[in-house]
């Protein structure tokens, strides 16, 4: 299991990207941390999801 | 009568005590955006006497600023960084204020933020927030980030919270409430997350790293 914003996701062996994209996320509103480091734009399409991480999509929405 | 250097800082440690207030003499923190957010974390962080304010934004003074943002009718027209320090001065005469009236984009970002301890991402637009939290969190491992996403609509005020996304990653906001869905902004609700942010800042620097 990945642990991904709080919650259990079965996304094991994912790519990053592909996870990204199912559940909806635009990359231009988004920073994503794993095990609490900050995985650049450009490492996405490479970054597999495995078993225990701890996975933080911040998604920003407008206002301030 | 405006009072001097010595008398403002006996007040501050009156206030804050001694040793916090050398901490946050000699802190710099940088407010990227003045609007809702950053006008109202500048006025928090230089009535408490942070040392240095970068302070950064393109923009002018708009009359539709008026309802949330710390300036004036009287300002309206006037570039933020200038109105800003205008009011900053008032407030806090003896605090350092540097401005920068530019756009933040990658190309400047690095030259903007690196005398700073701490950023603070007080953007509108939710692609810029993204951007900076990026380009902060890569690039400046050794700083704080305080950026906040969700703070439109009359929601309740209970909902804004601070969460520490990572150690050096601070996030404000209910995180939920898009200005483009939301039905607009209100300054009280601006407010609490521009003060959530300011107090995160004050917090780290008195070295009290948990929420």
């Amino acid at each position: 299991m990945v642990k991904i914003n709080g919650e259990d996701v079965n996304a094991n062996g994912m790519k990053l990207t592909d996870y990204l994209q199912t559940a909806g996320y635009d990359n231009k509103f988004i920073a994503v941390e794993i095990n609490e480091e900050i995985i650049s734009k450009s490492r996405y399409a490479e970054t597999i999801l495995k078993d225990g991480d701890v996975v933080e999509v911040v998604n920003f929405v407008g206002g301030g | 009568m405006i009072p001097s250097k010595q008398e403002m800082l006996k007040a501050f440690e009156e206030r804050h005590g001694k040793e916090i207030q050398q901490k946050f003499l000699s802190s710099t923190v940088a407010v990227c955006g003045l609007g809702g957010l950053g006008s109202n974390i500048s006025v928090s962080l230089a009535r408490a006497g942070i040392g240095k304010l970068i302070l950064i934004d393109f923009d002018k003074v708009d009359i539709t600023n008026l309802h949330r943002q710390q300036y004036k009718a009287s300002q309206i027209g006037m570039l933020k960084t200038d109105a800003l320090l205008e009011n900053l001065k008032e407030i806090a005469p003896y605090t350092e204020y540097e401005t920068h009236c530019v756009r933040i984009s990658e190309d400047n970002i690095y030259e903007l933020l690196k005398d700073a301890d701490i950023v603070c991402e007080a953007f509108d637009n939710a692609a810029a927030k993204a951007m900076l939290a990026n380009f902060v969190l890569e690039k400046f491992p050794e700083k704080y980030l305080v950026s906040a996403s969700g703070m439109a609509g009359i929601g309740s005020g209970n909902l804004i919270k601070t969460r520490r996304i990572s150690d050096k990653f601070y996030l404000c906001g209910d995180g939920i409430s898009d200005v483009n869905k939301s039905g607009g902004l209100y300054s009280s609700r601006v407010m609490l997350c521009a003060a959530h942010q300011a107090h995160t800042v004050l917090r780290i620097i008195a070295g009290k790293f948990d929420i």
